[in-house]
């Protein structure tokens, strides 16, 4: 087999597997410092009940997401070493930058808040939820802006064949980065306040633990519909930046074969790019062109503006988008029907409301998991847009088998640690608040 | 000195120091790891020496991380040539940390399974501990490369005489962190098992040190010349002396900080020899990787260096704070 596809297909599973734990922490940390803030402002031994027992599920979810994530940064030496010859000059910057003033911080007063609530005073407590909150935010922000540089590079010169950094703040706020950070937290919010409004939910259902539920289902409730309402605005902005920066990506997101005025937008569609078509088209006459222009008739690109070489695939970016769209606008549908409920105070009551919330887990990791796909596949064939190939990417000493084993070890290594950690979770859960702290 | 090779040298000490820093720092978890069948027989026993580490580990391990992507940012050819050429023992390390991470906390919870994960610990504590010597031993004897940096050997390669030397003296090394780290931090059983411990461990490090010095009069012997070398090899020897002496006498947080200075005085030996070398070449010292031919331009150099000089010590500040805050014994009930 081919060994620039098996590291792409590596990677793929190394970055698919690692993003299912830091939505998660995004947006469980946001909760924990919400109802520490609680607990510290009322003294209500309820909220410092809750945090402990969501601390305990963060440390489960941290451990594998720092070891999956070493895997990563290990990858572009080990797997992508052209690349880290070509562009390590811009790309390495952000990884380092995140370490020293992210990660540091979230690791170690993440120690604090797993086994220091005996030893430390209640606002520097409150101070390592804070920090532990900003460390892993500040943390995504560093790892998008890296991500965003491949996508929409700014900020850098060639020389020799090599990128080398010219303007530090053009590459850190590069076109996308902001946006694209946005779009990420607001996803790790959703995935993080549904996980917990589920698990209030699942409370509630059997009966257990009430007055924890209903204020874990408040607060998780709140914060969820906040952030899916404000993800319909950030997709939005999202896709109207991949339109301008990225037209053949956005082109095959909506699989555009030809360039044109007031293009329609596609809602369902089995793209065939050999013939350049797309069977069972449903589409909204001039939607494309409304939405990314502000203008029924505006022009928009088609995939074949670009020469066959520089095009992206379509089907998987295609199918990819769409179903994040379609998950994320069940969240926006989700969080009305929820703030409803929730004025209405049926909310911690209403059984049916209760198991959608429960059913609805893990729908945000789905729509992560597309999304990246989307982003990624569709970047396709660069590894940084319109700069490096990345098929000229890959190490060139690591033979295919070498990848290959190493492949099919960490697959089931992963699925290994995520039946485990799904067996612990429940446990965890099953136990319930309140049980011993390990320290 | 012109500025780009004065921010070569500044990032080369950094990056020794994040990378010390984490030999220092994860060493003594590591080594805490790679006894716990000898420190402890039972489960409360174990959870005893896991919570001596508990609050620290995944800090420590920050240290690495930020150290390869320290790495990464200034000296992107090394970084490539390093991971790219010792791939297969680069993914032993890395499936090796992932089980490590995560055997800790699936101890805990999967109580049937207690055995499974404890041993998962152990090896991925050991593997580690032996493999980051023996790459180090492969990037300062010199591997195989080619013009366009890329590393020519294979596998066995890497399994040479001087690296496994360097290999066996990191691990005598991680093993006193973890034995005197674990003898400062627990009392009753466990306590008395490291202390029995520590004197094999003792003799087993200046065993590994005098293999590696005779490794070195045959494979290198041009790096004995350095005084340098000298110096930092007596801080080893004074600091290897006076940590018995502190155990004996049962000043075990002295004990574990000769411990922590035998390690800083490996570093020591190792930036003497090494300088300004990132990867040496086997036989043509023209295709060296340096830090000088591998780093990244001025301007990331410069942008970086700001981060990293008000960054690192605000990290080493809050992580002094955090051990002061789990200071003295765990709680034990034997």
């Amino acid at each position: 087999m081919d060994v620039v596809l098996l590291s792409r297909i590596q990677f793929a599973v190394a970055a698919g597997f690692h993003f299912i734990f830091p939505p998660l922490t995004f947006g469980i940390t946001l909760i924990i410092l919400v109802l520490e803030t609680l607990y510290l402002k009322s003294d209500e031994e309820i909220y410092k009940t809750i945090s402990s027992f969501l601390i305990k599920i963060l440390g489960l979810i941290f451990v594998i997401g720092t070891a999956t994530g070493i895997v990563l940064e290990f990858s572009f030496g080990t797997n992508w070493a052209q690349y880290s010859r070509l562009v390590g000059d811009i790309f390495g910057a952000p990884l380092a930058a995140e370490g020293i003033l992210a990660f540091f911080l979230e690791s170690v007063f993440l120690g604090v808040l797993l086994f220091g609530r005996n030893r430390v005073s209640r606002k520097v407590y409150w101070l390592s939820a804070f920090l532990v909150f900003f460390g892993a935010h500040l943390s995504g922000f560093w790892i998008i802006i890296a991500n965003s540089w491949m996508q929409t590079p700014a900020g850098y010169a060639m020389e020799g064949g090599r990128a080398v950094l010219t303007d530090f703040y053009a590459a850190v706020f590069n076109p996308s980065t902001v946006i694209r950070y946005l779009h990420t937290m607001l996803a790790g919010w959703i995935t993080g306040s549904l996980f917990l409004a589920g698990l209030a939910a699942w409370y509630l259902l059997n009966k257990h633990h009430e007055s924890f539920s209903k204020i874990l289902l408040k607060i998780s409730l709140i914060i969820f519909i906040f952030s899916a309402l404000a993800q319909f605005v950030s997709g939005h902005s999202s896709s109207v930046q991949v339109t301008k920066t990225q037209p053949e990506k956005m082109a095959a997101f909506e699989a555009l074969w030809n360039t044109m005025e007031g293009a329609p937008l596609a809602l369902f569609g089995i793209p065939v790019e050999s013939e350049q078509k797309t069977y069972l088209e449903i589409s909204i006459p001039k939607m494309l062109s409304l939405l990314a222009y502000f203008d029924p008739n505006a022009k928009v690109l088609g995939l074949n503006e670009f020469k066959p070489d520089e095009r992206p695939p379509v089907l998987l970016p295609y199918a990819s988008y769409h179903v994040m769209i379609a998950l994320g606008s069940l969240f926006a549908l989700l969080a009305a029907v929820g703030a409803l409920m929730l004025f209405r105070g049926t909310a911690y009551t209403a059984r049916w409301f209760h198991v959608a919330l429960i059913a609805a887990i893990p729908l945000p990791h789905l729509a992560n998991e597309f999304g990246w796909i989307a982003a990624e596949v569709g970047r396709q064939p660069w590894a940084v847009y319109r700069v490096l190939r990345t098929a000229d990417a890959v190490s060139v000493v690591v033979p295919a088998w070498q990848v290959l084993f190493s492949l099919i070890m960490f697959s089931l290594i992963y699925v290994l640690l995520f039946v485990v950690f799904i067996a612990i979770l429940l446990k965890i859960v099953k136990k319930g608040p309140g049980a011993a702290e390990a320290y | 000195m012109e500025t780009l090779a004065f921010l070569q040298t500044s990032w080369y000490v950094i990056v020794g120091i994040l990378l010390a820093g984490y030999a220092i720092l994860d060493g003594f978890d590591l080594g805490a790891g790679s006894l716990l069948p000898f420190l402890a027989k039972d489960d409360e026993e174990k959870l005893a020496v896991f919570n001596s580490i508990w609050p620290f580990w995944d800090g420590n391990e920050v240290w690495l991380i930020t150290g390869g992507a320290a790495l990464f940012a200034a000296f992107p050819h090394a970084y490539a040539t390093v991971f790219s050429g010792f791939y297969l023992a680069l993914m032993l390390v890395l499936f090796a940390l992932i089980f490590r991470a995560v055997s800790m906390e699936f101890w805990y919870y999967d109580e049937k399974r207690r055995g499974l994960w404890s041993a998962a610990f152990t090896v991925g504590s050991l593997l580690p501990s032996l493999l980051y010597g023996v790459a180090l031993g492969n990037v300062i004897v010199g591997v195989p490369l080619a013009a366009s940096m890329d590393f020519t050997g294979n596998f066995f390669t890497l399994l040479r005489p001087y690296p496994l030397a360097i290999g066996l003296l990191g691990l005598s090394a991680v093993l006193m962190q973890g034995v005197t780290f674990i003898a400062m931090k627990t009392d009753g059983t466990v306590q008395k098992r490291a202390l029995d411990l520590f004197g094999g461990i003792w003799i087993l490090f200046i065993v590994t040190l005098l293999l590696s010095f005779a490794a070195t009069v045959i494979y290198m012997p041009e790096s004995l010349t350095s005084p340098l070398v000298w110096a930092s090899a007596a801080v080893v020897v004074v600091a290897w002396l006076l940590c018995r002496r502190f155990t004996a006498g049962g000043r075990m947080g002295l004990s574990f900080g000769m411990s922590s200075l035998i390690f800083a005085g490996l570093w020591g030996i190792v930036g003497a020899t090494h300088f300004p070398n990132l990867v040496k070449a086997t036989g043509e010292a023209a295709l060296n990787i340096t830090m000088y031919n591998a780093s990244s331009g001025v301007k990331t150099l410069t942008v970086m260096l700001g981060i990293a000089l008000i960054g690192l010590p605000v990290v080493i500040i809050y992580t002094a704070f955090v051990y002061r805050v789990f200071r003295g014994k765990v709680m034990t009930s034997k």
